[in-house]
């Protein structure tokens, strides 16, 4: 079972930053450009622009032209990759889980005496 | 079918998967209290782990390694932060160098463990994922260096490949 995308690493990176997520929702609409969105954030316009190509990079977001204006636009595919991500590890819990029960499963008699564990062996 | 919840949040990179067993809140307790049942079910049949260290306390530490078909070897540890016998543990689980110290380079999960009784002989286990932590990804970005976080992903990429089951 392979899902590595190219970009999976920096997806994963961008995604870990609180004031990146909050760029990605609200691009979605892609409304806004950087300057715009900056007004969002009590922080520099050059920080928001930094966040902005980070999320760029890692091809989460676009800038596109409309008009005489750019906006920023989040690209829904990218975040596929973090649901992806997530599926991997559903996968690897219930594969433990499925263990977890053989286990239980295997030592059913002993849950009725657990005394009678130690004992046994 | 045991698991009887899975909840995905990708922009929190969080995932909980609930499950139900057919056995006292004790008995599924031990499956994290006693190394020597976590090893039975941690690794898949082809990466076993091998706990070395289990001290399940507060600001205690539990080691282990997996070891793959070809002999290779892959290290972790677990940050132990709370612990509630026998309903509740929370912890950092790390990657490791080959000497046990934990390698910085890579992203830690935070798993949230909760179990509690739904009816007699019958409990309830869910585990909360919070991959990887704000902090361990800030870091590497810090570092600037995408090859590092590269190399860690492919890392992290070989071990769950490994660790998934195909269906």
């Amino acid at each position: 079972m392979q899902i590595a995308p190219p970009d999976f690493d920096r997806v994963f990176a961008a995604l870990a930053d609180r004031t990146r997520r909050d760029i990605v929702r609200r691009a979605i609409g892609a409304e806004e450009g950087v300057l715009e969105l900056a007004g969002h954030y009590p922080m520099s316009f050059a920080a928001v622009q930094k966040h902005v190509a980070v999320l760029e990079r890692a091809g989460l977001v676009t800038k596109e032209r409309v008009g005489r204006r750019k906006v920023v636009r989040t690209n829904l595919e990218a975040l596929l990759v973090a649901r992806r991500l997530l599926d991997r590890y559903e996968e690897l819990w219930r594969a433990r889980i499925d263990r977890m029960n053989e286990l239980l499963a295997e030592t059913a008699d002993a849950v009725d005496t657990p005394e009678r564990k130690e004992s046994n062996r | 079918m045991t698991v009887t919840a899975v909840r995905k949040d990708p922009q929190r990179l969080t995932l909980t998967v609930e499950a139900e067993f057919g056995a006292s809140v004790d008995r599924v307790w031990q499956l994290w209290a006693d190394p020597r049942q976590l090893e039975r079910w941690w690794g898949p049949p082809t990466y076993p782990a091998t706990f070395t260290k289990h001290d399940l306390a507060p600001g205690r530490r539990v080691e282990y390694r997996m070891t793959g078909p070809a002999g290779d070897q892959h290290h972790g540890y677990w940050d132990v932060l709370e612990v509630e016998p026998p309903r509740r543990i929370l912890f950092r689980d790390g990657f490791a160098n080959a000497d046990g110290t934990p390698n910085t380079d890579m992203p830690i999960t935070t798993i949230r463990v909760g179990i509690e009784e739904v009816a007699r002989g019958r409990t309830r286990m869910s585990i909360e994922s919070v991959f990887p932590s704000t902090e361990a990804m800030e870091q590497v970005l810090a570092m600037g260096t995408d090859e590092g976080l590269t190399q860690a992903v492919g890392q992290i990429d070989a071990i769950l490949a490994a660790e998934t089951i195909p269906r």
